[in-house]
C-alpha cells in the first residue's frame, strides 16, 4: 500500500539515496525533462545497433523500406512512450513492479522475474558475442561467427567469450555504477563513431544507387522484410519499456508526462542513423565478398574505422550486456530473496557467459528480441486497464492488494494466452518476425484481462 | 580544470568526427584518418570525465 510521506521524511529520503522501489516517489526526489534526454540517447546508442543494422540488410530490406520504417516506427514508439508509459508513470510513481504486486500478486511476480531474468541474460548473451567480434579481431586464429553460424566457432571464439563474460559478471557483481557511468561517458563518442562508420564507407561502395546499396534481397534462410517489417520492429523492439511498462521505473522520477518525449533521443539518433550507418557498413562487405561476407562487428567496424572503432564496438557491447547482467541478477534475486545479490548476480553472468557462445542470439537477434517484447510487452495491458478501465468497468483496481491475494489467475491467464497464441501465429502464418503480432497480442491480453478480472473479481468477493 | 578539459574534450569529439568528413571528401587518407580518430577516442576519455567530474 503507497504510504504518505512527510516533506522532510522526502528530503531525507533523497539525500540518503533512497530508490522509492514501495513507495511513490515524492516530489523532492522528481527531475526535469532534461535528465531523461541524455539517458535515453546513450542507452539507445549500443552494442546491439552493431547488430540491428546488417540484420536489416540480411532480411532483404530495400532502401526506401528501411528509412520510412525506421522514421515512423520510431515516432510510433516515441508516442507510445510519451501518451501510454509517461502518463501511467506520473500518475503513479511507482515501479513497474511494485505495480504488478499490487495488481497480479507476489508469486505472480516472481513468474515474470523469471522470465524476465532468463531474458535479460540471453540479451547480455548476444552482447557479449558483439564484444567478443571486436576483442577476437587482433588475433588472427578467431573464427569469427558467421550469419548462419548459431553454434560456438571454435576454441579460440569459446576462450575470448568466456574470459570477456567473466569480467562483465565480476564487474556486474561489484555493483554496475562504474560501467553505468562509463556509458554515459561514451555515449557521444559512439554515436560519432556510427555516423563516422557510416561517412566512410559511402566512397567505398561501388555506387551510390540506393538498390545497389541495399539490394532486397535476403541473405540465407532468413524470410525477407519490408516497410511492415522495418516499422513494426522499429516500435515494439523496446515494446518491453514503453508497452511493457518496464520504464515506469525511469519514467515514475519525472516531473511532467512530457518527460515521455525524451527517448525520441534515442529512437533517432540510435534507431535510426546508427541502425543505418551499421546497415552501409554490412551494404560494403557483401559488395566486397559476396554472400559469405561476415556480420560480425568486429572486423566491419575494424575495417572502417580502425581501433577506435573496436574500442566502441567492446565498450558498446560492454555497456549493453552490464547492466543487464545487473538486472538479470536482481531479477533472480527477487525470486529467491534469501540468496545475496552478488550469489544471484553470478548466476546470470553464468547463464549470459554460456549464451555468448552461441552466436544464435546475435545472428538471430531481430527474432529473439520479437520474442522478447512478446513475452513481456502483455503484463503492460494489464496495467493499462487497471489504470484506465477499471473503475469504468467496475473492477477493482489492485485487486491483488485489495483481495489480499499472492496470485491474479486473472492476470496469468490474459499474460500468458495471448503471448501463446501470438507464437502459434507467428509459425503458422510463417511471419517473418514475432513483432508482427506484438499489438494485436497486446490488445487482447488487455481485453482478456477484463473478461476475466470479472469472474475472478466475483469470485474473490464472495 | 573543467573548463579546459571540457575544451579538449569538445576538440576530441571534432577531431572524431572531422577525418571521416574529410576522407569522404578524398582530403584525407585512410590509415591517418584511423590514426586521429584514436587519438582522439583516448584524448576524449581522459578530457571528458575531468570535465564532468562533480565538485567535492
Amino acid at each position: 500500500m503507497a504510504m504518505e510521506v512527510s516533506m522532510e521524511e522526502a528530503a531525507q529520503a533523497v539525500q540518503a539515496g533512497e530508490e522509492f522501489e514501495r513507495r511513490p516517489v515524492p516530489e523532492e526526489a522528481q527531475r526535469g525533462n532534461k535528465s531523461f534526454w541524455g539517458m535515453y540517447a546513450g542507452e539507445h546508442t549500443a552494442g546491439t545497433e552493431f547488430m540491428i543494422g546488417p540484420l536489416f540488410v540480411a532480411y532483404g530490406v530495400a532502401f526506401g523500406d528501411l528509412i520510412l520504417g525506421l522514421l515512423l516506427g520510431n515516432l510510433a514508439a516515441v508516442l507510445t512512450w510519451r501518451y501510454l508509459t509517461a502518463n501511467i508513470a506520473t500518475r503513479l510513481r511507482v515501479t513497474l513492479y511494485y505495480k504488478l504486486e499490487k495488481i497480479c500478486g507476489r508469486r505472480l511476480v516472481t513468474i515474470y522475474n523469471l522470465a524476465n531474468g532468463l531474458l535479460f541474460c540471453f540479451l547480455a548473451g548476444a552482447m557479449v558475442t558483439v564484444s567478443a567480434t571486436a576483442v577476437g579481431v587482433p588475433f588472427p586464429g578467431v573464427a569469427m561467427p558467421a550469419l548462419n553460424d548459431t553454434m560456438p566457432t571454435g576454441f579460440s571464439w569459446c576462450l575470448i567469450v568466456l574470459v570477456i563474460g567473466a569480467v562483465m559478471t565480476f564487474v556486474a557483481m561489484k555493483g554496475y555504477g562504474l560501467v553505468s557511468k562509463v556509458g554515459h561517458l561514451a555515449a557521444p563518442w559512439m554515436f560519432l563513431i556510427f555516423v563516422a562508420c557510416g561517412l566512410v564507407t559511402l566512397p567505398k561502395l561501388e555506387s551510390l544507387e540506393v538498390a545497389k546499396i541495399l539490394t532486397g534481397t535476403p541473405l540465407g534462410n532468413n524470410p525477407k522484410i519490408g516497410f511492415w517489417g522495418v516499422f513494426f520492429f522499429a516500435w515494439f523492439c523496446n515494446g518491453a519499456m514503453h508497452l511493457g511498462m518496464s520504464d515506469l521505473s525511469i519514467l515514475r522520477f519525472a516531473k511532467k508526462p512530457s518527460a515521455g518525449w525524451a527517448p525520441a533521443a534515442g529512437m533517432y539518433l540510435g534507431h535510426f542513423v546508427a541502425w543505418i550507418c551499421a546497415a552501409l557498413l554490412y551494404s560494403l562487405q557483401l559488395q566486397r565478398y559476396g554472400e559469405d561476407a561476415s556480420v560480425a562487428p568486429g572486423p566491419m567496424v575494424f575495417e572502417a574505422v580502425g581501433w577506435a572503432g573496436l574500442i566502441c564496438v567492446v565498450i558498446a557491447g560492454w555497456t549493453t550486456a552490464n547492466p543487464t547482467i545487473y538486472r538479470a541478477g536482481l531479477a533472480f534475486q527477487g525470486i529467491m530473496p534469501k540468496v545475496s545479490r552478488t550469489t544471484t548476480t553470478l548466476l546470470a553472468g553464468l547463464v549470459c557467459t554460456v549464451a555468448g557462445l552461441f552466436p544464435a542470439f546475435a545472428m538471430k537477434l531481430l527474432d529473439f528480441v520479437g520474442i522478447y517484447v512478446l513475452i513481456l510487452a502483455p503484463v503492460g495491458a494489464i496495467i493499462v486497464v487497471d489504470v484506465f478501465l477499471a473503475k469504468r468497468l467496475g473492477l477493482v483496481s489492485d485487486p491483488a492488494e485489495k483481495f489480499r491475494s499472492s496470485f491474479n489467475v486473472a492476470a496469468l491467464v490474459a499474460w500468458i494466452a495471448p503471448a501463446a497464441i501470438g507464437f502459434w501465429a507467428v509459425k503458422h502464418f510463417a511471419m517473418p518476425l514475432p513483432t508482427y503480432v506484438t499489438l494485436p497480442v497486446y490488445v487482447l491480453s488487455g481485453l482478456l484481462y477484463i473478461v476475466l478480472s470479472k469472474l475472478w473479481q466475483a469470485k474473490a468477493v464472495a | 580544470m573543467k573548463k579546459p578539459a571540457f575544451l579538449v574534450s569538445m576538440l576530441a569529439l571534432a577531431a572524431t568526427i572531422l577525418p571521416p568528413v574529410l576522407f569522404l571528401a578524398g582530403q584525407l587518407e585512410a590509415a591517418p584518418m584511423k590514426g586521429v580518430m584514436l587519438a582522439s577516442a583516448l584524448i576524449w576519455f581522459v578530457a571528458w570525465p575531468v570535465a564532468n567530474r562533480e565538485e567535492s
